[in-house]
């Protein structure tokens, strides 16, 4: 396959470290066909429904064809068959982190996830290639009967829930990398919050590719019942490999009636991964879904985290922003269906291309006949770093219904070289002025995230730019 | 003798290929007010511009010398450490970086390798600032010249010269379009600057802001030269006449 060299040298990416030591204890063939989604089946003990589920789904990946519209200059190059699509590296799942086998747990310490644990967070999974390696959650929130897993667990221990849930948001025909991950999925998150329960401290999930060639295929299903509260993270790093790898996940999110998720995603994959990613909420009556969503890292992106309004009252809100160098495409956005009346939605987008890079919104706002009273506001700002980068805008309205308010702006800006004057004009060099641009330029974005994510992202466009400026 | 702080000999800028700044020579010692005054197009801004280090301005000849050193070669950045600050006619927004974060970042610049400021004397010094300009204690929070009104960036470019505390402080028509109180404020805010340490060159059209700010030396500029100098009255002079008579001399002579 080819890769570009220069993608290696990258100095500034902390994350990129893998770790050779690592026995599997586990490891499917390469390739993908019906026995390795049989034996990923057979090995984690699956009800039969759920096999045959698998099976549909590598059907319907088969007949499906890469998406028309997408880069495929960038797709095209995926290899399926030269990838991994289960690794398992620990057959315990650690509930205290002395439980993770040492070289596992020395890489989330390097990332930082047990001092985050300790400080701030109500729960985590830690996910190493195809499985979760650690999970804990706070005993209080056990108490009023949240459950929050990986999600292998939550079909044996909750098979009734996940039954009556799964692949009800996103089924497998929804797209390629829909019945991809379907097939072959393991891990990601389950979590379940009573009605009435309010998490008011975040719960985070961990995603970390730690072998070469490796798919990683997440499948998180989280469900708010009525008047309950949940906010999750995530947060995805993976080594410096030459070649590539494959990150593509399913997460539904069910917010029943008054019930608020909030879902933040920091996704710095390295520059040799593809993260194609099915992200999509039901939100029902009076329910709130906000999608929070930077994308850093990956080569290619392919993320539309959307909402569905089928209640009245309902509302979706999603903020994201999305950064690319040299050799990536961000190509994200957000889909918005209002199916009742009187439903809201806000689209706030932000990308900063550089040296090259790429990014592109890709947005839907539909309303369907009768739904009056919605409103919908899509605002996208792109920066543009130097003359060599790119931003598209693909902004799509299926607008079917009378008095309903729709609101579309989008702004392409330059940093100029009068604000780049400006600021150092103030004593600043130019990689510290042009930090500070580029962090306030993603500002909206950066005040939502709790303070440690934020600190860590600002520390992040610092180390970009250094890159950039010479 | 007071120290020399800038000396331009024989300065030519210029914009691509148009020749703007055709030969200035000028001199501004420690303690001094000099008034910098010119029609329209004289390329007054042009000369601040290229005295801070824009790239857009190459100088094509002579020098720039600061405290006895060429800076002709040196980023804006490295300029503003040595001690100069410009103080814009126009002043860029930086949205998402609050004036308070701008101006912390501009303090750390200067602090680098010294000993830190501590939160306390930062807000004190921000403080004073503020009620010195009488500003809304609320700008601290607003992003940097976002959505401000032309008398609040004015206002926001005289704070930062408070708190940066330049040894050479170029005021490019920082009295345009102020009202009358707005101009009262700044120009007791430029006085506050005023001592031994320090050099002002204040770039103007009007006379105005001069009866606050009472210049040690009036130059007049005409099409990218300094063609006259004097003392204050030459401003009173200028008022009263206007520039006409002076370019008329100079194209009769």
């Amino acid at each position: 396959m080819a890769t570009k060299p220069e993608l290696l040298v990258d100095k500034d990416y902390k994350y990129g470290f893998h770790d050779e030591n690592v026995q599997y204890t586990f490891k499917a063939r390469k390739g993908i066909d019906h026995d390795v989604v049989e034996q990923i089946s057979r090995l984690k003990n699956e009800p039969q429904w759920m096999r045959d589920f698998r099976h549909r789904a590598l059907d319907i990946f088969f007949s499906k064809p890469l998406p028309a519209w997408a880069n495929l200059e960038l797709l095209s190059k995926i290899d399926f068959d030269d990838i991994y699509y289960y690794m398992r590296a620990s057959d315990v799942e650690g509930r205290s982190w002395d439980e993770v086998p040492e070289e596992i747990k020395r890489t989330f310490d390097r990332l930082g996830i047990p001092e985050a644990e300790r400080k701030f967070l109500g729960g985590v999974t830690a996910q190493y290639d195809s499985e979760v390696v650690y999970h804990s959650i706070r005993a209080d929130l056990e108490a009023k009967g949240v459950l929050f897993s990986d999600m292998d667990t939550g079909l044996r221990e909750h098979e009734d829930i996940v039954r009556e849930h799964f692949a009800t948001v996103i089924p497998p025909a929804d797209n390629k990398f829909a019945a991809l991950n379907s097939a072959v999925w393991s891990g990601g998150s389950f979590i379940w919050v009573p009605p009435g329960v309010r998490v008011e401290i975040p719960l985070q999930a961990y995603f970390r590719i730690n072998a070469e060639n490796m798919g990683q295929f997440e499948r998180t299903l989280i469900i708010a019942e009525p008047g309950s509260f949940v906010h999750y993270i995530e947060g995805c790093t993976a080594p410096t490999y030459s070649s590539n790898s494959l990150h593509s996940a399913v997460v539904e999110l069910i917010a029943k009636e008054g019930a608020h998720i909030r879902y933040t995603t920091i996704q710095n994959w390295y520059k040799n991964v593809y993260n194609l990613v099915t992200k999509r909420a039901l939100a029902h009556r009076n329910a709130h879904v906000e999608w929070v969503d930077g994308n850093i890292g990956s080569r290619l992106t392919m993320k539309y985290p959307s909402v569905y309004m089928v209640g009245e009252g309902a509302r979706g809100d999603v903020l994201s922003i999305a950064y690319a160098s040299e050799g990536q495409h961000q190509d994200a956005g957000s889909k918005m269906i209002h199916a009742a009346p009187n439903t809201t939605s806000i689209i706030t987008s932000k990308s900063v291309s550089k040296g090259g890079g790429r990014t592109s919104y890709r947005g839907l706002v539909k309303v369907y006949p009768g739904c009056d009273g919605v409103k919908s506001n899509v605002r996208c700002d792109a920066l543009l770093m130097d003359p060599a980068s790119r931003s598209d805008t693909y902004p799509t309205m299926e607008i079917d219904a009378k008095n309903v308010r729709i609101e579309h702006e989008a702004t392409v800006s330059k940093v100029g070289e009068e604000q780049l004057f400006y600021v150092m004009s103030r004593g600043l060099s130019e990689v510290e002025a042009t930090t500070m641009i580029v962090n306030g330029f993603f500002e909206p974005f950066v005040k939502e995230l709790p303070m440690e994510y934020a600190v860590e992202l600002n520390r992040l466009i610092a180390l970009e730019m250094e890159g950039s400026v010479g | 003798m007071a120290e020399r702080l800038l000396e331009i000999r024989d300065l030519h800028v210029a914009v691509g290929e148009t020749e703007i700044i055709r030969g200035i020579d000028l001199t501004v010692d420690r303690g001094t007010v000099h008034a910098l005054m010119g029609p329209n197009g004289s390329g007054k801004s042009t000369l601040s511009l290229a005295l801070m280090g824009h790239p857009k301005y190459t100088v094509t000849q002579g020098d720039i010398l600061y405290k006895g050193r060429s800076i002709k070669d040196l980023g804006p950045d490295e300029r503003s450490l040595l001690g100069m600050f410009l103080g814009f006619q126009y002043p860029s927004a930086i949205p998402g970086v609050s004036v308070a974060n701008f101006l912390r970042n501009a303090l750390m610049a200067r602090h680098k390798g010294g000993p830190p400021l501590t939160p306390a004397a930062f807000k004190k010094l921000l403080d004073d600032a503020i009620r010195r300009l009488k500003m809304d204690p609320a700008v601290l929070g607003r992003y940097v010249n976002d959505g401000f009104s032309g008398g609040e960036k004015k206002r926001l470019e005289i704070l930062q010269a408070l708190v940066l505390q330049p040894e050479l402080e170029i005021l490019d028509e920082t009295d345009s379009g102020l009202d009358i109180d707005a101009l009262r404020i700044i120009a007791e805010g430029i006085n506050a600057q005023r001592g031994p340490e320090r050099a002002i060159v204040l770039i103007t059209h009007y006379q105005r802001i001069l009866n606050y700010l009472r210049p040690d030396v009036v130059h007049v500029m005409v099409r990218g030269k300094i063609v006259k100098q004097g003392g204050p009255e030459l401003a009173q002079e200028l008022e009263a006449k206007g520039y006409d008579p002076l370019i008329k001399e100079l194209v009769e002579a």
